[in-house]
């Protein structure tokens, strides 16, 4: 029970899991034939170069919104996987907003209304599972997957009938009118210099949220509910915290949380509404909220890891015949195993070495 | 009225090939949660299965190849799980979304260094494929009315792992109920201590549920890729594996109750296509999208108790309590 | 000289800080009751646990039937002749007595075969030892006494020769336990080898041939029952002679600041509580004893408003309580009613959160306005608790679940006692704890009753209630008895309201 200094806890350990992750997915590099670590140049060269930077952070921002959603509802034990889904029905607020204001409102005003629409959808989808939870005492797990089926099931209804553009054939929307889109980065600060990336302002909205995330756990008393649920239920009955509320509001502040990709996606950079736009970012939150220890900052530098991943992911595609970006998904999926699912492997023996260190350091 | 037989029992035909691959998911399903471990990489055993089958069957040439290295892949991930959420006691879920993660990134990476078809193996041709087996009698009764057909396009004609999904459900159904197998596999799932306290290891038992966990995944996947379709494509598993997880919680993990929702997903699935364009009175025209997920639906009205409970075994998800 | 069934020599066992066992030798001889008796917490449980292999001990030796076996698992212990019944039933619910009973030894993979030859093997065993069930019965609807009867038939049917029982009366009814003494005497007769473990004089003195004092993790006497006496193991048990009474019990005690009338409380699991009625009066401390099980921990629940009212109510501070009118833990503490409850590691305690935020568990509202958490003000309390108390270590930011029981115990009685509570409910304050923090634990609650707190103290240590309390009332299967004074009260009276035997006037 010795706790773990807190540079081993939130520094080496995530190091450790991703290094475990890296060397994994380097021997499937060798076993394809390739140098691993002309791999790994090419990630880093490909996310970090003046031109794809702003291409990580696009990626980071979907990252961002989807980890926090994971960590707010991880810090409650509960294990919401519906991120998928919340963002889906986050990015239909912001269609529905913007196909219903966008011929008669100032598009301002749309684009803020497209901001609320967009929690406000993703929590409103998680809403039942998180009720069936709390008062029924079904698994939010099994509902929450149910859920984004059911999501990605009303999308394809939405998107091939009533809501499709007439006379075309693909599924999605006709575009939304011309400003009614969170601006970019470039178009903002192309005065310094700013090279062209799908990069918009909904990363300030994402960053603003990380910071609203900190401060409502760590520095409020429902935050303080929250965490104490997740780690002890009885404990939190005895100290008269309304469980069956906590457990719904954790959902529907996680739900909003996903529901916030949305902004970057569909609002940021799509501008209108199509198929499939959370692209399995929602299970990436997972990964990202693991890796990040739950906390805000740690989801920060793991968003943009993640981020990182996937755009010098993006790059291998150019640069080799036999690895594809989906070699990113392998990582991200060893990350999830070590740093979650096997979390429990170092933990013990970092503890006998810190104590071992202990003993002898007198 | 003949027509009418035979079209409902060309939907059920359809409705069976359909549901191939949810029974046997459901059925590995049900083996590894009866013992008390949740199992949501269904999805990712599944789509390696698929993955692994196909790719083999394309480099050699022999579906049994084929199926035997699927089953291989998917026993594989199996252990992984076993390895996370057994031995080192991670939680169950999470780890079941690392190998679903996993499972779908690495089938593309393989095929892709193996093919080079972006994923894809090259299609399959039907020599390839697990032959339709025309079962005795499906000729000579041929000529009778209502059981000719219902032999003949119904039960007759299908490929050896649509056999062995349905046999499956008698087999799992025995293991679990009438086997000392089965009886501490059950008690490791509802109190695994027990299970401990009478000198038998959980761990060992809840390994022996991932393996034919594993079998079963894997046959599901040959089945995919093999014989309901010819070659792999990136994401064919297209959630089967998590609509039998549905299954398995719709039949209340119970073998036959959960046969029974796999078919019923299965018409439902089969039906859709059909239902294109129909227009029913008051509703318009039938939102076939939504058909397609009504499984999903009823998934979540059943965990919602609005008809009975929905009974999950005691201990699903929890490690035995002994650590020392 | 006959060999002893078991021999213990020298027996260790540490966990993290807590010398649970320390230099234990033992020596049970067959065909005896043997039993080891010692106050919660003195290592009775870890020695059973690490006789049937679920520990192994540190250092030390284990024979049986004078063989010496080292590295022994559980399996192996149940193959050299150990059964184990365990405080808490393993028995696996949806199956029947049968299944539960042949699980582990199904002889052969179809379990037809096997269920119909244990089907008869069983009978033979239930006639040697005079035993009777129904084996298709589901073991859910079982009542108490007969699961554990299934216990024992499990350890039995493993061909137990020696077996352990580790608290078996805990959650029995006074006549299953009768029932469970008998039993225990019959298998004596019929050559089997049992060890008590108990903290419960009443069964040493009934049913054993001879008897082990634990405390501390140590044996520190051993006697022959025929040789001693129920007050000489009492004090064997607690290791100095019992407090003296009398000393500053004058308080005035006049003014009831909490009364229960006609308390009915049903869940799930039945009937908890029936027509309960009693009042707490300011400056006296109420002692509640009473076998756990049998109502206690519901009757704190409702006062701490963690559990609903089925009948009757509970009016305190000008506020009634019933069924119509629930109260939220929250409520309860703005009235005054402060709860140290019995379990602290589950309840009392978020073993993660260090001292600071445990400081507050309850009482974040209490803290100052606004929604914010100030760290500033937990830090505060903290610091002004660990003062008070003396919680070692010293430091704010450790984990509650790095301290010592005794340590955690007073982070958790020091947080329900900070701001003077007008009632305090205290649930086995000192269940688990050392010497040095019992004594501590206990002079604070004298303190606050002499400053006009009113105090309903549960203890399933009778000791204990006794050397605090002023008055005294029992729980036996949810209906109350007493109160009596606790100056005029005799223990064998209580022991007897225990037991649901006696009677005395509700107040």
């Amino acid at each position: 029970m010795t706790p773990l200094p807190r540079w081993i806890d939130i520094g080496l350990l995530p190091a450790i899991n991703l290094l475990l992750a890296l060397v994994t997915a380097g021997i499937v590099v060798v076993l394809i034939g390739e140098n691993p670590f002309r791999v790994l140049r090419v990630l880093i060269s490909g996310a970090f170069s003046a031109e794809t930077l702003g291409y990580t952070l696009y990626y980071a921002t979907n990252m961002l919104f989807t980890g926090l959603a994971a960590a707010v509802a991880f810090q409650a034990r509960l294990f919401s996987i519906g991120a998928e889904g919340q963002a889906t029905l986050g990015g239909l607020g912001v269609g529905l907003t913007c196909l219903l204001l966008d011929p008669t409102l100032p598009p301002v005003l749309v684009v803020a209304i497209a901001c609320l629409a967009a929690p406000v959808f993703g929590a409103a989808w998680v809403l039942v599972p998180g009720v069936l939870q709390a008062w029924r005492g079904s698994h939010v797990v099994i509902t929450t997957i149910m859920f984004n089926f059911l999501a990605s099931g009303l999308m394809v209804w939405l998107l091939s009938g009533p809501l499709k553009e007439p006379g075309r054939g693909s599924p999605q929307t006709r575009r939304f009118a011309e400003d009614a889109a969170l601006p970019y980065l470039h178009d903002l600060l192309g005065s310094i210099g700013i090279a062209r990336s799908p990069l918009n302002v909904s990363i300030v909205i994402a960053l603003l949220a990380a910071a609203g995330v900190w401060v409502l756990v760590w520095r409020t008393r429902f935050g303080y509910a929250l965490r104490a649920l997740g780690h002890s239920r009885e404990a939190a009955r005895y100290a008269g915290i309304p469980i069956r509320r906590m457990i719904v509001v954790t959902l529907l502040i996680s739900g909003a949380l996903a529901g916030g990709m949305a902004l970057n996606e569909i609002l940021g950079v799509q501008h209108k509404l199509i198929l499939n736009f959370s692209a399995g970012y929602g299970f990436t939150g997972i990964a990202v909220a693991l890796m990040g220890r739950n906390h805000p900052a740690g989801i920060c530098a793991a968003s943009l890891l993640f981020g990182a991943l996937f755009q010098g992911g993006a790059e291998l595609n150019f640069e080799f015949e036999t690895i594809t970006t989906d070699l990113v998904l392998v990582i991200q999926g060893l990350i999830i195993l070590f740093s979650g699912a096997l979390a429990g492997m170092f933990t013990p023996w970092m503890t006998r070495l810190v104590l071992a260190r202990a003993v002898r350091d007198g | 009225m003949a027509e009418t037989w035979i079209d409902l029992l060309r939907l059920l035909d359809g409705a069976l090939r359909l549901a191939t691959p949810l029974i046997l998911c459901a059925m590995a399903g049900l083996v590894s949660e009866r013992s008390g471990v949740i199992n949501i990489a269904l999805e990712g055993k599944l789509l390696t299965g698929a993955f692994t089958a196909a790719a083999a069957v394309t480099l050699t040439g022999s579906v049994a190849v084929g199926l035997a290295a699927a089953v291989c892949a998917a026993t594989m991930l199996s252990m992984v799980h076993g390895f996370a959420c057994i031995t080192h006691r991670g939680e169950q879920i999470i780890s079941g979304v690392a190998i679903n993660i996993v499972a779908a990134g690495l089938t593309v990476v393989a095929g892709n260094a193996l093919f080079r078809q972006g994923g894809h193996t090259p299609p399959l041709a039907s020599d390839d494929r697990f032959p339709a087996l025309t079962l005795p009698f499906a000729e000579t009764l041929a000529a009778v009315p209502v059981l000719g057909p219902f032999w003949g396009e119904l039960v007759s004609g299908h490929t050896l792992p649509v056999y062995l999904a349905l046999a499956s459900v008698p087999v799992v159904w025995w293991l679990i109920y009438r086997s000392r197998f089965g009886l501490r596999l059950r008690a490791a799932g509802e109190l695994p201590e027990a299970v401990e306290s009478a000198g038998v290891s959980v761990t060992v038992l809840r390994y022996r549920g991932l393996l034919i966990a594993g079998v079963l995944c894997g046959v599901a996947g040959a089945y995919l890729s093999t014989g309901h379709g010819g070659g792999f494509v990136r994401d064919m598993s297209a959630g089967k594996g998590f609509l039998a997880l549905a299954a398995l919680i719709f039949g209340r993990w119970k073998p036959w109750p959960v046969l029974f929702a796999c078919l019923l997903f299965g018409v439902l699935d089969a039906a859709a296509p059909r239902l294109h364009g129909l227009e029913v009175p008051l509703l318009g025209t039938v939102p076939v999208a939504l058909v397609s997920v009504l499984p999903y639906g009823l998934t979540v009205v059943l965990l919602a108790g609005f008809f009975g409970r929905a009974e999950a075994p005691g201990a699903l998800g929890r490690p035995p309590g002994r650590t020392g | 000289m006959a060999v002893p069934a078991l021999r213990l020599r020298n027996i260790s066992k540490r966990f993290g800080t807590v010398q649970a066992a320390r230099g234990v030798d033992l020596d049970v001889m067959p065909g005896t009751v043997h039993g080891i008796i010692g106050e919660n917490g003195a290592g009775k449980s870890t020695l059973a646990s690490i006789i049937f292999g679920l520990h192994t001990p540190d250092s030390g030796t284990i024979e049986i039937d004078g063989a010496p076996v080292n590295n022994l698992r559980p399996v192996d212990a149940i193959g050299h002749g150990i059964g184990m019944v365990h405080q808490h039933f393993m028995l696996v619910p949806g199956f029947s007595a049968l299944e539960n009973i042949v699980l582990g030894l199904e002889a052969g993979f179809r379990l037809g075969p096997g269920l119909a030859r244990a089907r008869v093997r069983l009978a033979g065993v239930c006639r040697e030892h005079g035993l009777d069930i129904d084996p298709d019965a589901t073991v859910d609807d079982l009542p108490v006494g007969v699961r554990q009867r299934v216990e024992i038939l499990k350890a039995l049917y493993r061909g137990a020769r020696i077996l352990l029982l580790d608290e078996p009366t805990g959650a029995l009814a006074p006549h299953e336990t009768e029932q469970l003494l008998t039993l225990l005497d019959r298998m004596r007769a019929s050559g089997a080898t049992v060890v008590l473990i108990t903290h419960k004089l009443h069964e040493i003195m009934t049913v054993c041939d001879r008897v082990s004092v634990m405390r501390s993790g140590q044996l520190v006497a051993e006697r022959d029952v025929k040789d001693t006496s129920a007050d000489e193991l009492a004090t064997l048990m607690v290791g100095h002679d019992l407090p003296a009474d009398g000393e500053e019990k004058a308080a005035v005690k006049v003014r009831t600041v909490l009364e229960v009338s006609g308390l009915g409380v049903r869940d799930a699991g039945g009937v908890r509580l029936t027509d309960v009625s009693f009042s707490l009066r300011a400056g006296e401390i109420l002692g509640l004893a009473g076998v756990s099980g049998n109502g206690q921990s519901e009757l704190l629940e409702v006062l701490a408003g963690m559990r609903p009212v089925s009948a009757g109510n509970v009016s305190v501070g000008g506020r009634r309580i019933d069924h119509a009118h629930p109260a939220s833990p929250a409520e309860m503490r703005s009235l005054g009613v402060s709860h140290v409850p019995e379990d602290r590691q589950r309840q009392g305690l978020v073993l993660p959160f260090d001292i600071r935020e445990n400081a507050v568990l309850g009482r974040l509202e209490r803290c100052g306005p606004g929604t914010l958490v100030r760290p500033a003000v937990l830090q505060a309390r903290a610091e002004t608790m660990i003062g008070d108390f003396d919680i070692r270590p010293p430091v704010a930011d450790r984990p509650a679940g790095v301290l010592s029981g005794g340590n955690q115990q007073k982070v958790v009685v020091a947080r329900e006692t900070a701001e003077n509570p007008p009632i305090l409910l205290l649930g086995q304050p000192t269940r688990g704890v050392d010497i040095a923090t019992i004594a501590l634990i206990h002079s604070r609650i004298i303190e606050l009753r002499n400053r006009g707190c009113a105090l309903l103290l549960v203890s399933a240590d009778l000791d204990e209630i006794f050397a605090l309390s002023d008055r005294i009332v029992t729980l036996c299967s949810g209906r109350l008895a007493g109160p009596l004074e606790t100056r005029s009260a005799d223990r064998s009276v209580v022991g007897m309201m225990m037991a649901g035997l006696g009677g005395g006037a509700t107040a």
